[in-house]
């Protein structure tokens, strides 16, 4: 079942396992940060984590991204057991990311910082560069035009020339997914797209993530606190509560689990 | 007025890309090359080349080196003075040791070999940051020079312990030895810089730049995306090290012709030249140029406005030269922390709308 093309109701296509996370394990000394979980992300789904605060997100999205090595457990990427791995590699097979608080380069411009995002791109050696004649510069404008068609698509246009520690909160945010598409990955992290952004910038970013998986087909893994947007956008959700799964499915699934609803509201202990 | 880039329409992402993007920049760039390949050579005499030519040449190929390892990947260095003293003892190795070759060539190679020594000595900054490499390069800059004054095969068992620059031609012009015309030893570096600086420019602003700028800024997230730290930081410092080495090559070889090395090579020099691109601005290869020039210049203008024109005592003026570079570097931390690149790119946005300003 799981291996198979499904078709959603709104007509994307879902393909086989792309990711598969099975029995991880994270410890920090002795605090159990991940306990034994397994799910798996399917090729062009959107796929919610969620949860209370302290329950393991982002250390789940670290461990996909190479930051933490887990003690126990396999990580599956692409039908392959993928091996205890640096984030520069992780990047290099396809896997790009944003973080929670906002993580770009403020001293470079808008445009730099999302032609750094193809870096893994990019194979002109230092002797090509240093003369930028013929290949390193075909390459720079080759690249270049990848950059302005993420530039059109994301509409920041204006900005491309401004150096990104002037620009406001929102558009920060913009321009890190920017950065994060600039590598065309196969998966897309997304820590908390949405944190901190007035109900007219979610829905910009709603759309833009959406899009991204719409017309990229991009599979796109998220970190949600807001369950409006997570219910609205997402095909499947993890719920996870102090480093264990609690739930798993759809977000109508995931609803009606009482576990899940009990780790939201509280439970009345007798 | 002039400075205009109304109408100045690119169409190509070349055009975009280029260094100097608006056109009145461009004429000045090459306005400026003209001056100093054409005008200057003939008008230039002992005094001009020694005290400010020169070493302004030489030092500004220094504070490039220095810059791309500080202003653009973030890792300070305090050990520039033992890197020159390693460019220098290279430089003179090989001219004794190959007296056939060309002086040009020597110099290069002598770059080759400090960036290869600067990798090494950059190893520890994978794993330390800050004030902590600051001190690790510390470490080169005491144990280079000490090196140098140790082993005396390094300066071939002379008595002096001192390295002496032999006579070399360039294209049938003496450019090192005591013969050497003023207008050769500014050409040899003016050549050098000019290719150094372009070098620099077209690194820093292709992909090896920008992951250094990445893990300048934030290298968690440089690492995310596909930045290999070691790959960055190591190419940060052998690119650094070599224009360092060059610098130092041509320190020893044309400007001063004998060189002890405690002396010439000193942490003074480590200092003197991260004030240059402190005062001139991090990240900017302009920057790298006029903070040489402008520590280069100021004593000398001091000394001409005091000394010639003035007439207060010379050791005075010494000292108020030291005290007014203290001020002078405190007042730029403060002011203006971007340093005289930033005062320029502020005085040429002002200039684009002048004297229409809306």
């Amino acid at each position: 079942m799981l291996d198979q093309t499904t078709v959603t109701a709104d007509g994307r296509t879902i393909g086989g396992v792309l990711m598969d996370m099975r029995g991880i394990t994270l410890r920090f000394g002795g605090v159990e940060a991940i306990k034994d979980i397994s799910f798996d992300i399917r090729e062009g789904e959107i796929r919610a984590i969620i949860g209370p605060n302290g329950a393991g997100k982002s250390s789940m999205l670290n461990v996909i991204s190479g930051f933490y090595h887990p003690q126990d457990g396999e990580v599956w990427f692409r039908g392959e057991r993928r091996p205890a791995m640096k984030p520069y590699q992780v990047a290099r097979l396809g896997i790009a990311r944003t973080f929670q608080n906002i993580a770009l380069f403020e001293g470079m411009t808008v445009l730099d910082n999302i032609m750094t995002g193809r870096l893994t791109q990019m194979k002109s050696g230092m002797l090509a560069q240093a003369i930028w004649r013929g290949k390193a510069e075909k390459e720079e404008v080759a690249n270049r035009e990848k950059v302005e068609q993420i530039i059109d698509f994301l509409e920041i246009q204006a900005i491309r020339k401004t150096p990104v520690g002037r620009l406001p909160y929102g558009l920060k945010k913009r321009v890190e997914l920017a950065r994060a598409l600039a590598a065309e990955p196969k998966l897309l992290l997304l820590d908390e797209p949405m944190a901190g952004m007035n109900v007219e910038e979610k829905e910009d970013m709603s759309r833009f993530i959406l899009d991204v998986n719409d017309e990229f087909g991009t599979t796109i893994a998220l970190i949600e606190h807001d369950m409006g947007v997570v219910m609205d956008i997402s095909d499947r959700v993890v719920v996870m509560d102090y480093g264990r799964k609690i739930g798993d499915g759809t977000p109508d699934e995931v609803r009606g689990n009482q576990e899940v609803i009990d780790a939201y509201l509280g439970v009345a202990h007798d | 007025m002039l400075y205009r880039e109304a109408g100045d329409f690119k169409t190509s992402y070349e055009a975009d890309n280029q260094t100097f993007p608006i056109a009145f920049d461009r004429y000045r760039y090459w306005v400026v090359l003209a001056v100093a390949f054409l005008v200057i050579p003939f008008m230039i005499n002992d005094y001009w080349a020694n005290a400010i030519f020169v070493p302004f040449l030489i030092y500004a190929i220094a504070a490039i080196g220095l810059n791309i390892l500080t202003g653009y990947c973030g890792q300070v260095s305090l050990g520039t003075g033992g890197f020159m003293a390693v460019g220098a003892y290279a430089c003179y190795k090989l001219m004794t040791a190959f007296p056939d070759t060309s002086i040009v060539i020597h110099i290069v190679l002598a770059g080759g070999i400090t960036a290869a020594v600067g990798t090494a000595f950059g190893l520890p900054s994978l794993r330390i940051k800050g004030f902590y490499l600051a001190v690790a390069t510390l470490a080169a800059q005491f144990f280079l020079v000490w090196l140098f004054n140790k082993v005396s095969w390094f300066y071939n068992y002379s008595a002096s312990g001192q390295i002496n620059a032999p006579e070399r031609f360039v294209a049938g012009f003496a450019v090192t030895g005591p013969n050497t015309a003023p207008a050769a030893q500014y050409l040899i570096c003016l050549v050098f810089l000019t290719l150094c600086a372009l070098i620099a420019r077209n690194l820093t602003r292709g992909t090896i730049g920008r992951s250094w700028m990445a893990i300048r800024d934030m290298d968690i997230a440089a690492e995310i995306i596909g930045v290999n730290p070691l790959k960055a930081k190591l190419t940060a410092f052998a690119v650094s090290s070599f224009f360092i080495g060059i610098s130092g090559a041509l320190f020893f070889a044309v400007y001063l012709g004998a060189v002890e090395v405690g002396e010439a090579f000193g942490i003074q020099k480590s200092f003197l030249v991260l004030f240059m691109i402190i005062i001139g601005g991090l990240g900017s290869i302009f920057g790298s140029l006029a903070g040489a020039a402008f520590l280069i210049l100021f004593p000398v203008a001091w000394k001409v406005l005091a000394v010639d024109l003035l007439g207060w005592p010379t050791d005075l003026v010494v000292h108020q030269q030291f005290m007014l570079i203290g001020a002078l570097i405190m007042f730029f931390l403060i002011k203006e922390p971007h340093g005289l690149a930033q005062l320029w790119r502020l005085a040429k946005e002002k200039l684009r709308l002048w004297p229409f300003p809306y």
